[in-house]
Formats: structure tokens, C-alpha cells, sequence
């Protein structure tokens, strides 16, 4: 993979010489995008199954072959489907919405290493960046309810903007420890900081056990899934900010979200289990390219995404807070000051 | 300083939550409730008033249609009402018959309210788990009356016909081949009883696969603990019956306190809760699942062992065999006058009521003699649920709302009626 795409550079920088960066900078991004956008379809698909068996039913199997054509099928019906903008809607903003929940979740993808090497910006301060553009997603929440003028969908912009605004900080604090073990803002040298121990044993799942927990959780809450969906509550408040959406809006919703459950997924590999790296750095494990590991360590974190979706009752809103601002927030500051006087002491193995 | 107001929020009765078509205005200080006004009548079909124009054996399907969860329940007030004013006696066999069919309706009442309460507090997969048992009664209705959900099957002085020896199959088709089929059908070859016995000896192991899920779930206990209390004194003062007014703590139980049918005869116990919360409310149906599971065995074993008749040997009221009726004038005059105009029951008045899985059902019958009632009341349990709403759900939150519509069991077939 990754000789193929230095030849390719090489190439087209013979080819193009000077206006080769910017087209070469198309490609990386059309390379990131295109598996994101086709991952996010096929983990409909693959939500749908493995709710169907843990619910005792098959999931869609009539649309092709085990219902492979299934996402292509809901794609086809979103698409065609009447983009209804309410009467007394911000009408700028109402369309506005989908496209500012889903640009950050596609943008925050530039800084994930999915090899050693392989990623569109290996810029130092990645983490920051990433921080940056999560917290910008909820816009787009908050702007669709706001827009939509109606009582449940600004329900639910309301629960949402208070929801990201608590978990946001444990996220960050949990960031903040990852931080301190790998001693760089930089993904890639995070991954590479997890690859001194033996194998999984070096990942910083286990100096930072209770932070990937948290960080884990925190990122369900802030991807608006189950048992923390109280932005589109549909017991109580319909669905919540996107009630108003039909068509395209509402598949740029589902879109959002499922992209950034796929970055949750990512961040978690990259920061906690070892991003590419084998989980045993012996013969045939570590033959196996590591971008394969990595897809293998999202999908297991997407699955339990599902799990938890098939399996909790949903949280209330202001047990959700609680949980944030009572459990999280001070087992993370803990944590930071555990990490942080650990890393003095000989006993820091990482 | 700008002066503020609540906001009022219209909540169905196209609600993902609001169980059929409930209609609230909700006054919210944010997200709390200062006051739950139910709006009701989306669902009125004049079932009362159909009653006066229809003889007395044509508004039994009606019944069914009243609680649509628990359609045999229903028919039962209403045949035990005609039973009274006409002085029919049931035989047993009829009684042990109805009283099983009662429990299986109870457990099918409480599954779907598991499984529609556990999703609206987002626990999904409860509603999956609940119906693949609700489908094994179904059949149950089906082998009895033809029906899975509207029976029609008591009649005033029994029940329609004895139980069958045999349980409808399954069918190979487009998707199940006749490999897959078979091993469905494999505890459908006996009768009915068969069935059912399986059944009941799956069935707690299916209750201990609810509790699993949901009853030391930390996430569940915090949705429900708390939630909607009663007290017994306001239980009682609003008219609650049935678990809402078990999970206040009150032991009152139609089943024990006035004993209809055979159930005097049968050893059960009443489940009573404690807090008089939306938790307690849950584990009191969930005991009561384990309970109707416990009766409806009894009535197995009584019901293998007592063949006999199922319906009243009384000219008047009940049918002639088709055998008898094709050989005798008689019978065939007899036939011909129930066809036509139905029975008259004699003029007077009568109260029935049956421990329904939502509380007290009861049918006040009023007759002047004449092949259709004067006038028909209908006791529906869930009214007076319905009716304090406001004060369960005043001071709670929004999601909390929710899980209240969810612990009252409100079905609006019978709210409405």
C-alpha cells in the first residue's frame, strides 16, 4: 500500500512537477473520504445485523445477498425523497445545519495516522486540532433546532449543547493524560510511544485503563449514541433536532453521526490500543500490514457501540450531566495527577 | 426584568411515546412538568352505545376491541355480566378454560408492556425478546378461536368450543424450508395443552432473560426508582386498581378478594410493591408473568384430567349441536331464534367484573328484557391511570413523563372506547 502510493507520487510529481502538490492533496483526501463514506454506509448495515441478532431477528436480508445492497437501497430512497423545509424555518440555516455536522466530522480525519506514515497531515499539534474540530459538530446540532422552529427539536439542541459543553471537558482531560504518557501532541508519535513495551502491554490502555474508559464513553455521549442519544430521544422528544428533516438533510445527519462514530473508533485505536501496531510483535502478527490492524481495532470499538445500543436503557438528561460533571470530570483530573507523578517515578514502564 | 412564561408543548398524539394516540399539553419550565393535561377521545368508537342496537352475542367481538391487549379478559366481564342477569351456571371444565385463557391474556398483556415500556426508555431490545413469547400465545388464540388477537371466543355460559387436539403448523415457504419448518414445529404436534405446558416451563426461564436485562440495570433502576410515586391513600382516592394500585402497596386483587370463576380454587399469590414507584410497578407485573405462568399450569393438569362440557346446557342462551339441530325441530327453531334475534335477558342489572391485567374491568349491563341491553357501561381500568397523570408526572422531567405513560399501561382502546 504504501509503495504504491509513494510510486505514485513520484510519478505524478515527474508529471506535474510544482502544481503536483495540490492535486496530490486531492487524491489523499479522496483516498480518506470515499472508505469513510463507504464504511458509514456499510455500518448501517452492519448496526442493523448485529442489533438483528442480539434481537433474535435476521436484520435486512432482501436487498441482495445478506442484504449487502441493503445502504445502497436507503441511499437511493434518501436521496429521492423531498427535502421539506418548514414554514417559519431559518431557511439559510435550515439547510446550513447537515453540512456544518458533517464537515468537521469528515475534516478531524486529516490528522489520523492509519499507518505509520500514512496520513494527510502529520501536523504536531494534531491533537489540538482534533479537540478543535469535534467540539465544532455540535453547530450543526445546535443550528438545526434552532432552525427548524419547532419545540422538540430545540429540545433537543438544548440537551445536545449541554451535553457535548460536559463531556467535552472529560474528553479533554483524558486527552491531557494521553498527552503526558506519549509526551507529543502528534498522533503518529503517540502510536509510535505505545510500541516500546511488549506488544499490547505497551499501549496506554493500561497505565490509562480508567481514561479509556472515560474517553470511550465520553465519546458516546458527544456521537449522540445510545444510552446517551438524548439529543434525538425518540421516547420523549421525537428526534430531537433532526425531527424537522426529511430527505438528504436527514441522511447528512446520519451521515455526521456515523462518521464521527468511526473517528471515535479511530481516536480510541490510535490513543489507547496502538493504533497500527500488532497486539504481539512476533512472526505472524507482525507481518499483517498495520493498517489492517487498525481497521480491526475500530471495528471492535464500533461493535461495542452497537452493543451498548442494544443493550441500555437510555440515561435522563440530567443523569447524564451528573454522570459528566460528578463521575468523569474528577476521575479524570484525578487521573492527570496520578499520570503526572507516576511518569517521575522509575515505575512508569511506557 | 422580562417576565417568565412556561412553554407549552403539544406531545402526540403522533408521539413515537404516546402509546396509540394520547394526546398532552405540557406546561414545562424547561424541562419539567408543571402540569400533564391529557387530551382523549381519538380513539372513541361508541362502543357503549353500539351495544344498545346489537344483540347481546354480537357486541362479544366488540370486546375484544376495547383493551386490544387483552382481548379475552374483555369478553370475559362481559359474558360474566349476561351470566348473572340470566342466572347461567358455566360448567368447570368451561371455567378452568377461561381462567387459563385469563392468565395467558395477563401474560400477554404484561409482555407487551414490557417490551413497549422498555422501549421507551431506550431499551430496545426488551421488545424483541417479549414478542417471540407473545407469538407462542398468539398461536394459543389461534388454535381456540381462529384469531390471534380479536377471539371471540367466551360465550355467555362457556366458551365457544373445547380446546383442540392440535396446534396450527408452520409451512414451508419462499424464506423457511421444510427443514427450518420442521424443527419449528417440533412442540406443535401435540394438542394444545401440549403446547401450552411447553410453554409454561420455558417461560420462566424467559422472565429470569427479562430480569437480566433490566432489573439490576443501573441505567433502568435510575429511570424508574422514584418515578411517579403513589401513595396507597391516593392510589385509592384516584380509583387505581390493578399493579398501580399493588405497586402502592395495596393488597387488592379481584382474583383473591372476590373470586370469580374457578380461582378460589387455584394457588397463586398477589405480587405488592412498597414506594409505590415505576420500579415497583415493573417488578409487580413481572411477579405477576411468574404467577399467571403458575395458574396456568394448575389449569392444565385440571383441565387433562376433567373432559366434560364447555358451555352451559341451557336452550335458551346457547346454541344447539349442528348434528341435533340438522335432526330436530326443536333445536332448529332454536337455532333459527338465536341467529336471528338473539336471546333476550331477562330485565335487570348487573355488575361484572374481572381482575384485568390493568386492574378492574367491569360491564355494568343494564336489560328491559328485550335481545339487546338497555344500556352498557364499561369500567375501563385505564381511565382513572389516565386521569391522574397530571399528578404523577408534575415536578418530573420530560423522559421522566415517559416512563410514567409507560408504568400506567394506558392502552387507549378502552380509555376511549
Amino acid at each position: 500500500m504504501m509503495e504504491l502510493l509513494q510510486t505514485l507520487q513520484l510519478l505524478g510529481q515527474d508529471l506535474l512537477g510544482a502544481a503536483w502538490m495540490p492535486v496530490w492533496t486531492v487524491i489523499k483526501i479522496m483516498l480518506i473520504v470515499l472508505p469513510i463514506m463507504g464504511t458509514v454506509a456499510y455500518l448501517t448495515l452492519m448496526e442493523r445485523k448485529v442489533l438483528g441478532f442480539m434481537q433474535i431477528r435476521p436484520g435486512p436480508n432482501r436487498v441482495g445477498y445478506w442484504g449487502l445492497l441493503q445502504p445502497v437501497a436507503d441511499g437511493i430512497k434518501l436521496l429521492t425523497k423531498e427535502f421539506i423545509i418548514p414554514n417559519g424555518s431559518n431557511k439559510f440555516l435550515f439547510v446550513a445545519a447537515p453540512v456544518l455536522a458533517l464537515t468537521p466530522a469528515l475534516a478531524a480525519w486529516a490528522v489520523i495516522p492509519f499507518d505509520d506514515g500514512m496520513t494527510l497531515a502529520n501536523v504536531n499539534a494534531g491533537m489540538l486540532y482534533l479537540i478543535a474540530m469535534t467540539s465544532l459538530g455540535v453547530y450543526g446540532i445546535i443550528i438545526a433546532g434552532w432552525a427548524s422552529n419547532s419545540k422538540y427539536a430545540f429540545l433537543g439542541a438544548l440537551r445536545s449543547a449541554a451535553q457535548i459543553v460536559s463531556y467535552e471537558l472529560a474528553m479533554g482531560f483524558a486527552l491531557v493524560c494521553v498527552l503526558l504518557a506519549a509526551q507529543s501532541m502528534n498522533f503518529g508519535d503517540i502510536v509510535r510511544g505505545q510500541s516500546h513495551g511488549n506488544g499490547m502491554l505497551g499501549w496506554y490502555w493500561i497505565p490509562l485503563f480508567p481514561m479509556f474508559i472515560v474517553y470511550f464513553l465520553a465519546g458516546v455521549a458527544e456521537t449522540n449514541r445510545a444510552p446517551f442519544d438524548l439529543a434525538e430521544d425518540e421516547s420523549a422528544i421525537v428526534a430531537g433536532f433532526h425531527t424537522e428533516y426529511s430527505g438528504m438533510g436527514f441522511a447528512i445527519f446520519f451521515l455526521a453521526e456515523y462518521a464521527n462514530m468511526i473517528l471515535i473508533a479511530a481516536l480510541t485505536s490510535v490513543m489507547f490500543l496502538g493504533g497500527w501496531l500488532p497486539p504481539f510483535d512476533i512472526a505472524p502478527l507482525n507481518q499483517i500490514p498495520g493498517l489492517i490492524w487498525m481497521i480491526g481495532k475500530m471495528s471492535v470499538m464500533l461493535f461495542i457501540f452497537l452493543w451498548f445500543r442494544a443493550t441500555f436503557p437510555r440515561y435522563r438528561y440530567d443523569q447524564l450531566m451528573r454522570l459528566g460533571w460528578k463521575v468523569f470530570i474528577p476521575l479524570t483530573l484525578i487521573w492527570v495527577v496520578v499520570v503526572a507523578a507516576w511518569m517521575q517515578t522509575p515505575y512508569w514502564l511506557w | 426584568m422580562a417576565e417568565i412564561k412556561n412553554y407549552t408543548m403539544n406531545f402526540g398524539p403522533q408521539h413515537p411515546a404516546a402509546h396509540g394516540v394520547l394526546r398532552l399539553v405540557l406546561e414545562l419550565d424547561g424541562e419539567v412538568i408543571v402540569r400533564a393535561d391529557p387530551h382523549i377521545g381519538l380513539l372513541h368508537r361508541a362502543t357503549e352505545k353500539l351495544a344498545e342496537h346489537k344483540t347481546y352475542l354480537q357486541s362479544v367481538p366488540y370486546m375484544d376491541r376495547l383493551d386490544y391487549v387483552s382481548m379475552m379478559v374483555n369478553e370475559h366481564a362481559y359474558v360474566m355480566a349476561i351470566e348473572k342477569m340470566a342466572g347461567i351456571q358455566v360448567p368447570l371444565r368451561a371455567q378452568y378454560i377461561r381462567v387459563m385463557f385469563d392468565e395467558i391474556t395477563r401474560v400477554l398483556n404484561h409482555l407487551l408492556w414490557l417490551g413497549a415500556s422498555g422501549i421507551d426508555l431506550g431499551a430496545m431490545t426488551m421488545f424483541f425478546y417479549t414478542f417471540r413469547e407473545r407469538e407462542d400465545l398468539f398461536d394459543v388464540y389461534e388454535a381456540v378461536s381462529g384469531a390471534r388477537m380479536h377471539a371471540a371466543y367466551y360465550r355467555p355460559g362457556g366458551v365457544y368450543r373445547d380446546l383442540p387436539d392440535t396446534m396450527p403448523q408452520y409451512l414451508p415457504n419462499k424464506i423457511r424450508s421444510a427443514a427450518a419448518v420442521k424443527k419449528m414445529n417440533e412442540n406443535r404436534q401435540g394438542s394444545v395443552l401440549d403446547f401450552l405446558e411447553d410453554f409454561t416451563r420455558r417461560f420462566p426461564g424467559y422472565i429470569d432473560e427479562y430480569e437480566t436485562l433490566l432489573t439490576d440495570n443501573r441505567i433502568w433502576k435510575q429511570r424508574t426508582v422514584g418515578i411517579g410515586v403513589v401513595s396507597p391513600d391516593r392510589a385509592k382516592a384516584m380509583g387505581f386498581t390493578g399493579p398501580m394500585l399493588r405497586g402502592s402497596g395495596v393488597e387488592w386483587d379481584l382474583r383473591k378478594t372476590q373470586p370469580y370463576e374457578v380461582y378460589d380454587k387455584l394457588d397463586f399469590d398477589i405480587a405488592v410493591g412498597v414506594e409505590g414507584d415505576c420500579y415497583d410497578r415493573y417488578l409487580v407485573r413481572v411477579e405477576e408473568m411468574r404467577q399467571s405462568n403458575r395458574i396456568i399450569k394448575q389449569c392444565i393438569n385440571w383441565l387433562r384430567q376433567n373432559p366434560g362440557p364447555v358451555i352451559a346446557d341451557s336452550v335458551k342462551f346457547v346454541p344447539p349441536g349442528r348434528e341435533s339441530m340438522k335432526q330436530n325441530m326443536e333445536e332448529l327453531i332454536h337455532h333459527f331464534k338465536l341467529f336471528t334475534e338473539g336471546f333476550q335477558v331477562p330485565a335487570g342489572e348487573a355488575y361484572a367484573a374481572v381482575e384485568h391485567p390493568k386492574g378492574e374491568f367491569g360491564i355494568y349491563l343494564v336489560s328491559d328484557g328485550a335481545n339487546k341491553p338497555y344500556r352498557m357501561k364499561i369500567r375501563a381500568p385505564g381511565f382513572p391511570h389516565l386521569a391522574s397523570l397530571d399528578e404523577m408526572g408534575r415536578g418530573h422531567m420530560i423522559a421522566d413523563l415517559v416512563a410514567i405513560i409507560g408504568t400506567q399501561d394506558i392502552v387507549f382502546g378502552e380509555i376511549d372506547r
